[in-house]
């Protein structure tokens, strides 16, 4: 049955062929099929998932890698690339979240999106060549084919945040969420380069992890290192991290189901899994997992920070986002890659949750506006209030989401982002994790600020909207439920060791993690033999690591203790899991004074520190910052080469040339005028010469 | 070695002609006759030309369904055609593309419609010519016989400023061709002096063993006139006054084929004549095309006419060309191959993209437009398809292309690689940009909403294009493994050649430096006894 993985990419790309080729005829003809063969495509990619999924389940543990070569892509002397998928334990963990996510958000798209006239079709299409790039992401067994899945998610995106163009803004959105990603994309094929060239060197001229991975310890460390952070760079663009997040945001401008879909629960995850994906080579170099967890860590608060005040519900989503990525990095970073992959998990449930029942909040708000003609923003939140007994099912499901992103012990959040944290203090990382929790606390209060905001206290849409709010139909709202009740007890496919668990997402993972530093040490030795010299330094660099890393490896408390110390024990994760719930408690209740028991201390809080406020309400005034020192001086500068370089002196050479031939040509035009008379005059004036020349020299 | 036994190339290179004949007998009043003999010869002319692909044979590196006899026999001139892995690709772009340049000029083109499509037929038998000769007097002939029915596209048929256009590319392309007849004179000269045998027969005068002092003047002169046909920066200011004058399928040909001409130029003639003297430009061609990839794409970005933009964007596409060939390896060399049918398809789609916009509102102007994509559904579709292979999306066959190119110039030298490689964010941001721009936005503009969508024809016009994409995205192997044995035999040839002269000059300075040192060498040697 392995042999069938190339079905699951191949049904979404029919469902696009088909929505994309004829879709216009069958938007008019009906336009039920158009949601039919997309949800269908992606449903049966699912369906297919999941008995791969079983199937390998039976497998024992140490032969759950299969890989499906399809057939040969790029090839051209050593360079031999080939469109084949890989099953193993991490592609199919994620491949089922896409595709059950995917095909449950396209259910919920049939309700949002069908008053679409006309380009019904075209979401439809979007949407499934979406999930055709981001199962090519997951299922590649090689860095090109990801490559290929890497970019295909980017356009999609692009399509889609400006699938209403009609926006000047939303146009402007969707290109940049391109541009920037182009910009992480530059750093991402220099490091495909690099690493193609460095193993090359080494006789190992492949991009395919099953090739690439074992042979990693030929890098030089520095090398590695240089590689790491390059596919970094890709991954800050793609999952939206320092510096490279500033495109997400913006991206809200999409619909909401894409939101959820790309910009929530499965692109922007891409970068992280990347990096798991890649976590033996990470392991080489301490330094490169030290940039990922710092700028993890940054982005988490940093984006946190701007999350506080935000009054769109979609940005304040969007920022959260940003901010959860940043603690996965943060998990990745410190060699956690199961913990970050156990976040990524989560997140995809209780942010897909958040961002379609925000989509819900703002069809209701969409329709009751628009009964009472009023022009109101129906995503600001200022406009909101109350909806708890309108939409009732929303509220609940929205409910259970904020208690999981918050942290609130039982809930799927609390166990993955308590994982990271956890892990970070064990591994000696204090600062990053004071980070963390301070973030987790904000994470809590802005989270419940916006249910406070939304459906608490009386409504305050304007022109009596509130009459006509309403609950979403079915095809929403079961769709809330189910991703409900998965964020609620997601978290117990990790619960850890200290409460009573076994961690079993960690186990499953061991053994695409597993192959880190203590394999490839053997292999190093065995390598040694031969007489290289640096392997010798990168098997060093290797042992370095192997005990940050070895966690994930391992997973054994015994060996997170040894390293960590005798003085963190169980007692230590008690503790700072009790902490970590206060915080987040603590956020909770600041919320709750704020926007429920005092409502007039915002307002007050932002006149007694206006420059606070106004720099977290302008996100650190950063897209203007990049305005000014990148994108202006660029513009600047084209035109001065256009306007200066190429018309004046480039073109400006040519025509000079050409001038200065047509004057010489004008000038000697008089030497052959045709009259007799010059030309005698000239063979007297010659002889004249003549004479006096030989007169002096025979004086001479 | 031909292995049809039938001169198939001749065919295919001569068919077009005899259109011309048929059309001459036309009368010039019937002008839909006039353009459908036109089409059915170049379609008639594609079909002669599968022929070539089917029976190419992979295997070997040589040149094959070759014809060679004598011509003018005092002066060893001689009628030799073949084609290998290196040509044929660029022969079926050629012919490709006709049929669309004359589908895409039906209700373009108003006035002396017989003679256009004369000129059309006309510069289909250079272009073809001058990619099958292996004579280097009958490779001159049909290069300078592309320039006329060209310059007459461009100075009869195109905008305001055609004339100053048309005398521009002429004098700039001509000016440079001089010196590559001069060199020719050389060679054959020089060859005669150590063979005795007078002849221009390319395949010949590769063996020849040019003095390695000679060889950089000579290689020069090869470098100008062909750097200005592809056209390398500095000297590319010819291209966009070109391009923004010709009528549309002037440009799609410009783009297409002719500045093809400058890049296949120096992989059939001046790298393997002057292999010494071609490894020692290395570095400034890789040079000039890195600057030509990010100034290209800069100066695209800022453009306010589409037709400039695109024009810009050619300049900057073949700075990847020029950077692959010049690697000197299997990865660069392919790719750059590929990267020339890849701008063939995707900077001729723009162009016809923009010869339809500009046919509905008589402006090119980014600024006139906005939110067209809401009139004109099935344009925007094409226009984004061509906008992705153009920013190389992978998928597309731009990204085959350019990653290859990035491979081979990575090994060659990095640091210019990733130079080249950011060259695909300006990409992106003029691209996009222009989209943006054209089909997006609100539609403001009441000269815009009434804006006809594409015809029958148009889409028939722009549809193999936009398959082509996606075939040569993903399945580039049916074209590259057509290349593998002519390639890497290139290479090899390149290298080994390369070594020997290399060993010459080792020796020649070795010899000198003996000189130098011979007494002193000898006295000490003395001593040690």
């Amino acid at each position: 049955m392995f042999d069938k993985v190339w079905l699951i990419p191949i049904f979404p790309i029919i469902g696009v062929l088909i929505n994309g080729l004829l879709g216009r005829r069958i938007e008019e003809i009906n336009k039920d099929i158009v949601h039919w063969v997309a949800c269908v495509a992606v449903g049966l990619s699912f369906v297919l998932t999941c008995v791969l999924f079983f199937q390998m389940l039976g497998l024992p543990p140490d032969q759950r890698l299969y890989e499906f070569t399809w057939f040969d892509w790029i090839s051209g002397g050593v360079l031999h690339t080939y469109v084949a998928y890989q099953i193993d334990p991490l592609s199919m963990m994620m491949c089922m979240f896409v595709t059950g996510v995917g095909f449950l958000i396209h259910v919920y798209s049939i309700g949002y999106m069908y008053h679409e006239e006309g380009r019904y079709y075209r979401f439809f299409t979007y949407l499934n060549l979406f999930m055709f790039s981001m199962i090519n992401l997951i299922l590649a067994n090689n860095y090109l084919l990801l490559f290929l899945g890497w970019e295909g998610v980017g356009l999609c995106s692009y399509l889609l945040i400006g699938f209403w163009f009609s926006e000047e803004a939303n146009a402007i959105a969707g290109k940049k969420a391109f541009i920037t990603n182009r910009v992480g994309d530059f750093g991402f094929i220099l490091g495909l380069l690099l690493l193609y060239t460095q193993l090359g060197a080494h006789g190992v001229w492949s991009l395919q992890f099953s090739e690439v991975f074992p042979h990693v310890h030929l890098l030089s460390p520095s090398m590695a290192t240089a590689i790491c952070l390059l596919l970094f760079v890709g991954c800050t663009a793609k999952s939206a991290q320092i510096p490279l997040y500033v495109w997400l945001p913006d991206a809200m401008a999409g619909p909401t189901p894409v939101s959820a879909l790309i910009h929530a629960a499965t692109m922007v995850t891409s970068g992280v899994y990347m990096i798991a994906r890649s976590n033996i080579l990470y392991s080489l170099s301490p330094f490169a997992m030290g940039v990922v967890a710092t700028f993890g860590a940054l982005t988490a608060i940093f984006a946190a920070s701007i999350g506080l005040v935000q009054n769109d519900i979609k940005k304040v989503l969007a920022y959260s986002t940003v901010s959860q990525l940043g603690y996965m990095f943060l998990g990745l970073g410190v060699g956690a890659f199961a913990a970050g992959m156990f976040h990524v998990l989560t997140h995809a449930f209780f942010k897909a949750l958040l961002f379609l029942g925000s989509g819900s909040v703002i069809h209701a708000m969409h329709h009751g506006l628009h009964k009472v003609h009023s022009h109101a923003d129906a995503q600001d939140m200022r406009n909101m209030g109350g909806l708890k007994d309108k939409t009732p099912i929303t509220y609940v499901t929205f409910l259970i989401a904020t208690l999981a992103i918050a942290g609130i012990p039982g809930f799927s959040g609390f166990f993955s982002k308590d994982e990271i944290l956890w892990q970070t203090y064990a591994h000696g990382h204090f600062v990053l994790w004071l980070i963390g929790a301070v973030a987790a606390g904000m994470t809590a209060f802005y989270m419940f600020r916006l249910v406070f905001m939304t459906f608490f206290n009386e409504c305050r849409a304007p022109d009596g909207a509130a009459e006509h709010l309403h609950e979403s139909p079915k095809s929403m709202t079961v769709p809330l439920m189910i991703l409900a009740f998965l964020a609620a007890v997601g978290g117990y496919l990790g619960v850890p060791k200290a409460l009573g668990g076994n961690n079993r997402i960690e186990h499953f993972l061991e053994p695409v993690m597993g192959l880190g530093p203590e394999k490839l040490l053997k292999k190093a030795g065995a390598a040694m033999a031969g007489g290289a010299h640096h392997l010798a330094e990168a098997a060093h660099g290797a042992a370095e690591h192997a005990a940050a890393a070895g966690h994930a490896v391992a997973g054994h408390a015994a060996a997170m203790a040894e390293h960590a110390g005798a003085h963190h024990s169980l007692f230590a994760e008690y503790l700072l899991m009790g902490i970590s719930v206060a915080i987040a408690l603590i956020g909770i209740f600041i919320a709750y004074t704020m926007y429920i028991r005092k409502r007039e201390l915002p307002a007050k809080l932002a006149e007694s520190f206006p420059f606070l406020y106004r720099l977290l309400l302008n996100k650190w005034y950063v897209d203007e910052l990049y305005e000014l020192v990148v994108i202006k001086p660029i513009h600047g500068f084209s035109q001065l080469l256009w306007k200066g370089v190429d018309v004046a002196i480039v073109d400006g050479t040519v025509n000079g040339v050409a001038r200065v031939v047509g004057w010489f040509s004008g000038v000697i035009r008089y030497l052959q005028s045709g009259y007799v008379q010059s030309y005698a005059v000239s063979v007297v004036l010659g002889t004249v010469v003549l004479i006096i020349y030989y007169f002096i020299k025979a004086l001479s | 070695m031909n292995q049809l036994h039938f001169p198939i190339i001749s065919l295919v290179t001569f068919f077009p002609i005899f259109g011309v004949l048929i059309l001459l007998m036309i009368d010039k009043e019937n002008e839909d006759v006039l353009r459908g003999t036109a089409l059915a010869f170049t379609v008639i002319e594609f079909f002669l030309s599968l022929p070539l692909l089917i029976y190419f044979n992979d295997g070997t590196a040589g040149m094959q369904f070759v014809e060679h006899f004598p011509w003018i026999r005092s002066m060893g001139i001689t009628y030799h055609l073949g084609i290998d892995g290196i040509s044929l690709w660029i022969v079926m772009l050629t012919t490709f593309l006709t049929p669309i340049c004359v589908l895409c000029s039906w209700s373009y083109i108003q006035k002396h419609v017989k003679e256009y499509m004369i000129c059309m037929l006309l510069l289909e038998t250079a272009m073809l010519g001058a990619l099958v000769a292996l004579d280097l007097i009958l490779f001159y002939v049909f290069w300078e016989l592309m320039l006329i029915p060209m310059y007459l596209l461009i100075g009869v048929w195109g905008g305001p400023q055609r004339v100053y256009a048309a005398v521009k590319f002429f004098i700039y392309t001509a000016a440079g061709s001089v010196f590559m007849l001069l060199s020719i004179l050389f060679l054959y000269y020089y060859n005669h002096k150590v063979t005795g045998v007078y002849t221009f027969d390319i395949l010949e005068l590769y063996k020849l063993n040019v003095p390695i002092s000679v060889q950089f003047w000579l290689c020069l002169a090869f470098f100008v006139s062909f750097a200005i046909k592809v056209p390398m920066f500095p000297l590319h200011t010819w291209l966009p006054d070109a391009h923004v004058q010709a009528p549309t399928a002037g440009s799609v040909i410009l783009a297409g084929v002719l500045l093809k001409m400058g890049t296949y130029g120096f992989l059939r003639f001046a790298m393997p004549l002057f292999p010494y003297a071609t490894h020692q430009y290395m570095p400034v061609i890789a040079t000039l095309s890195v600057i030509g990839i990010i100034y290209g794409a800069l100066v695209a970005m800022v453009q306010p006419d589409m037709k400039k933009l695109v024009a810009y964007s050619s300049v900057s596409h073949l700075g990847y060309v020029m950077l692959g060939l010049f690697a000197l390896n299997m990865q660069g060399i392919e790719g750059g191959i590929y990267q020339m049918l890849n701008h063939g398809i995707s900077t001729g789609a723009l162009f016809l993209i923009v010869g339809m916009i500009y046919e509905r509102r008589h402006t090119r102007m980014i600024k006139d437009f906005g939110g067209i994509a809401k009139v004109m559904p099935v344009f925007a579709t094409f226009f984004m398809i061509a906008t992705l292979s153009s920013v190389a999306v992978p998928g597309t066959n731009g990204f085959v292309g350019e990653f290859m190119i990035l491979v081979g110039a990575f090994r060659a030298y990095p640091v210019f690689a990733v130079f080249a490689a950011s060259g695909a964010i300006f990409g992106a941001v003029y691209m996009l940009w222009m989209y943006q721009r054209v089909m997006f936005c609100p539609l403001d503009k009441p000269e815009n909403e009434k804006l006809k969508d594409l015809n029958v024809r148009e889409i028939i016009t722009l549809l193999p294009l936009a398959v082509l994409v996606f075939v040569m995205g993903f399945f580039p192997g049916m074209f590259l493994r057509k290349m593998d044995a002519s390639v890497s035999h290139f290479i090899k040839d390149f290298n080994s050649r390369y070594e020997m002269y290399a060993q010459q000059r080792q020796q020649s300075l070795g010899e000198k430096i003996a000189a130098v040192t011979a007494t002193p060498a000898a006295g000490s040697s003395a001593v040690v006894e």
